[in-house]
């Protein structure tokens, strides 16, 4: 399989248990960073781990109901979207899931 | 070249205050310095400064060096004589030559006299010894001088009094509150500030003086200063007495115009001069300022000098030999103790079918009051909400027609009093330096539709850096609503996600036994959780209880989750604590290995005297802190900080108290302690004051008797404010007792995010004192109590390198585990 074929496909991550609730943590995927987050409710998100302002890590943000901030200067993300609610700049969004059995899967197509 | 030397007439200026100098500054702008050989003498040695600080630099929000508008250096630049403290004994006209003391002679063509103004004494009895000298106590407020002497003396006394209950007579009881001292203000009359205000507005002023802490005493006029040697009181009209050890003379002023009259001008109230600021007697001799007298009018403000000066130099230099003084209209528009007042014109109506409008608000503050005759402003009290001045200063000083619509004068319905100011502002002009955000930035957000403070705040981050800026960000919002920015009703919450104001949201987290982040969102806001609430939730959920507290790390900021400070490449720096700053030689060795061990990229030494290992990888964080065997220093959230000290009394020679050691056992107790906003503390050994205590939330100065003063509310940041002095104490356990109870008071009241500088002047350190010094409220044990168990449920956060609190908690990239 090529690197270009492996990012068009669902990637299982790992345990969700890995990531404290209400917190992200970044995944290296052929060399590509993603930041997956574990909200309070059950469910979970995927982003570009980089913000795209002056590159925060955002996995460090704060998350809210589908919302996060960026730690460096407080731009606020729309996790659906990936629009900032308070500038012109946008995330990538990665769709994410959980398996029965607790497992992180991202769709990097 | 000789030629045109030759050519230059001799200009001689008497007087170097606001008046001389800025006639001079005139003139040099119309081309004088080339017709004029400029000479000037002024009475005290200094350069020329603005007087109208002094009562700043009396209260010490200025320094003295910050008030001067023309150092010495200026005038040698502009080719000027300056005689300074030197004097004038005498004007001979007939020799056309000024004589000032020490024999000096200055000839000239022309002459302007600019002697300002003399404190007016009120006739009373004591003031003076037999053989004329001024008793010691008794002061003046006039100038650098009078400052400077009150200032020494009034250290370590308990109660001052002021004579005059007029502008200057409360900007010198402001200067005295600051050292502590019980403060009074007599008044003559029954109105505070009677050339500017009415009886109601005096009142009013009277009732916000006394919340602050200032007894004032109406209708008195003293008959007599009381005391052998120095000052021990002052004896009434009505036979009462009252105690003080100071007293300032403050009731006003009167021309000073003896060296006119000697000179044989022809001198009333002040030197009398006509439209072109001159002399009826002597077409060489020209005079403007507080010592003149024109069309009857005798002015003791900065602007009517202003226009004096223009006209003058436009006469003098033959800019425009028809330019002519008509005369000012007054209006004046300060800040006396926090409280805002603007004053224009009359303050009675004088005539019948005079209009009289008015609004009363007393408990306020808040007092209104319109005299307008055929439809035009003559005269104008606007007391504690001041918005509309601009708009009925220009109104009256225009004497333009007023709208039908009086209402719409006295408050902000319609015509934006901030739109002429900003509307002068081109659109490219930066506001928010931070985040560099302009005027048209912000007016475009709002044509988008964003049309509350919040809501523009939140899209272009205007007002989100340091946020000194805030208040021009409102001020131009409004301006693009074309009036007042719509009310943002979470204007008015602790945290935006959360809809209740700080005291109705703590009652209910305890009535329903909140304990943790999630559990006020659920309970409180529909389940939805804002991100950016959470850290202020959990920050007030700590406070309110201590080690009961549910501490869910994702409503922390990153750097409270790895109490570390994140940097801009996403590593964080590393600054354990060393208390009041004393550390060892073992303990910099260690250091230095860490840093080796660990290729530390900067070791930086930082403003709260300890030592930054700046660049560290998350992952390395536990390692460092275990190597390190230091507790946390805290350096990274908002929370108590450290405490800088000097060195005190251990080698120090000027020493008065143990600096160092009060840090050390105020490290001791603070330490990561939750609060509002940071907290950075000080102590110093002695007033010179050498770790800044003064600008610090909380600072101890020492001082001479065995005492520390308590300063809260200072800061050295994006905002300079000196602290406001709390208390004086004895010993060490009291400053723990005092300032615990005054950061546990914060803890409480303020709002997140919101620095003691800001608390202090929103509550007052009036009240401030009354709740943590006095128990005014009777919640001093209360507060002591709660205090205690937060300190008990103290933990060094970085003990977590050996027991971490959440998965992961270190680790930031994690394996893909397929």
């Amino acid at each position: 399989m090529s690197a270009a074929e492996a990012l068009h496909q669902r990637v299982t991550l790992g345990p969700i248990s890995a990531i404290p609730e209400g917190e992200g943590r970044n995944f290296v995927i052929d060399g590509r960073r993603v930041a997956v987050f574990r909200a309070r409710d059950g469910s979970v998100f995927a982003t570009q781990a980089e913000c795209p302002h002056k590159n925060g890590p955002l996995a460090d943000g704060l998350l809210g109901s589908g919302t996060l901030i960026c730690p460096f200067h407080s731009l606020k993300f729309d996790l659906a979207t990936g629009k900032a609610l308070n500038g012109d700049c946008s995330l990538r969004i990665y769709p994410a899931s959980l398996t029965d059995n607790g497992q992180v899967v991202v769709d990097l197509a | 070249m000789s030629s045109t030397a030759n050519a230059k007439r001799r200009l001689v200026v008497i007087g170097n205050g606001m008046a001389g100098a800025r006639a001079v500054e005139e003139i040099l702008a119309r081309g004088g310095a080339d017709m004029f050989e400029i000479v000037m003498f002024g009475e005290e040695p200094y350069g020329n400064y603005n007087r109208i600080l002094l009562s700043d630099v009396l209260n010490g929000s200025h320094d003295e060096s910050e008030i001067f508008l023309n150092p010495l250096a200026w005038y040698a630049e502009h080719g000027i004589k300056l005689h300074a403290g030197v004097p004038v004994l005498k004007i001979m006209r007939h020799a056309r030559t000024v004589m000032g003391a020490g024999g000096i002679l200055e000839p000239y063509d022309v002459l302007i006299i600019a002697t300002g103004s003399l404190p007016f004494v009120p006739p009373m009895a004591g003031a003076r010894f037999d053989d004329g000298r001024i008793k010691q106590g008794v002061f003046f407020f006039r100038n650098l001088d009078d400052c400077r002497n009150i200032t020494s003396y009034a250290m370590g006394k308990r109660s001052g009094a002021v004579i005059g209950g007029g502008l200057l007579g409360l900007e010198a009881a402001r200067g005295l509150q600051n050292f502590s001292l019980d403060v009074h203000v007599i008044q003559r009359s029954d109105v505070l500030m009677s050339q500017q205000l009415d009886r109601p507005a005096g009142l009013i002023l009277k009732k916000t003086l006394e919340d602050l802490g200032i007894q004032v005493h109406l209708k008195k006029d003293t008959k007599r200063i009381l005391g052998e040697e120095a000052v021990t009181g002052l004896e009434f009209g009505d036979g009462q007495k009252l105690d003080c050890e100071l007293v300032v003379i403050a009731a006003g002023i009167k021309p000073n115009s003896e060296l006119a009259s000697r000179a044989g001008l022809t001198v009333e109230r002040g030197i009398v001069v006509d439209n072109q600021l001159r002399s009826p007697d002597d077409p060489r001799v020209y005079a403007l300022g507080e010592c003149v007298q024109h069309r009857g009018q005798v002015y003791g403000l900065v602007a009517p000098i202003w226009e004096q000066a223009k006209v003058l130099a436009d006469h003098i230099t033959g800019r425009d030999s028809e330019a002519a003084y008509l005369g000012s209209k007054i209006s004046t528009r300060l800040k006396v103790m926090g409280v805002e007042v603007a004053s224009m014109g009359i303050t009675e109506p004088t005539e019948e079918g005079d209009e009289v409008v008015q609004f009363t608000e007393p408990k306020k503050g808040t007092y209104k009051k319109l005299i307008i005759r055929n439809g035009r402003l003559l005269g104008s009290i606007l007391l504690g909400d001041i918005s509309k001045a601009p708009y009925l200063t220009q109104a009256f000083d225009r004497n333009t027609p007023l709208p039908e619509e009086r209402l719409s004068l006295l408050f902000d319905i319609g015509a934006p009093s901030a739109r002429a100011t900003i509307d002068e502002m081109p659109a490219d002009m930066q506001v928010c330096n931070c985040n560099g955000v302009t005027k048209g930035a912000i007016s475009g957000c709002v044509t988008a539709g964003k049309r509350t403070l919040k809501t523009v705040m939140e899209a272009t981050r205007a007002g989100m850096g340091c946020g000194a800026c805030k208040a021009l960000v409102s001020d131009v919002v409004a301006w693009a609503c074309g009036g007042a920015a719509e009310l943002d009703p979470s204007a008015d919450y602790y945290v935006p996600g959360v809809p209740l104001p700080k005291p109705e949201l703590v009652a209910k987290i305890r009535e329903l036994g909140l304990r943790s982040v999630s559990a006020v969102f659920n309970a409180l806001a529909d389940g939805r959780e804002d991100p950016g609430s959470k850290p202020g939730l959990a920050s007030l959920l700590t406070t309110i209880w201590a080690g009961d507290y549910v501490d869910e790390r994702d409503a922390r900021f990153i750097n409270d989750r790895v109490h570390a400070n994140i940097q801009k490449d996403a590593t964080f720096s590393v600054i354990p604590q060393i208390p009041g700053g004393v550390t060892s030689a073992a303990q910099l060795r260690r250091i230095a290995d860490v840093a080796e061990k660990y290729n530390v990229p900067l070791v930086k030494l930082t403003g709260g005297q300890r030592i930054d290992l700046v660049g560290i990888p998350r992952e390395d964080l536990p390692n460092v802190w275990r190597d390190l065997d230091m507790p946390s220093g805290f350096a990274y959230a908002k929370r108590y900080r450290t405490c800088k000290s000097c060195i005190g009394t251990d080698y120090c020679r000027y020493g008065l108290g143990d600096a160092m050691g009060l840090a050390q056992v105020i490290e001791a107790r603070f330490q990561g302690l939750d609060t509002p906003g940071k907290l950075k503390l000080a102590t110093a050994g002695c007033p010179r004051n050498c770790s800044e205590a003064m600008v610090k939330d909380v600072g101890a100065v020492a001082v001479e008797g065995g005492k520390w003063e308590l300063y809260i509310g200072g800061a050295a940041g994006a905002h300079v404010r000196k602290g406001d002095l709390l208390c004086t104490v004895e010993t060490h356990e009291e400053v723990l007792k005092i300032s615990g109870r005054f950061i546990q008071y914060y803890r409480e009241n303020a709002k997140y995010l919101e620095r003691t500088y800001g608390f202090v002047e929103r509550v007052g350190v009036a009240k401030l004192r009354a709740v943590v010094v006095e128990d005014s409220e009777g919640i001093a044990q209360q507060l002591d109590d709660a205090l205690q168990s937060s300190v008990d449920a103290y933990r060094d956060p970085w003990l977590e390198a050996n027991t971490p609190a959440t998965p992961n908690q270190f680790v930031s990239h994690l394996p893909v585990i397929q």
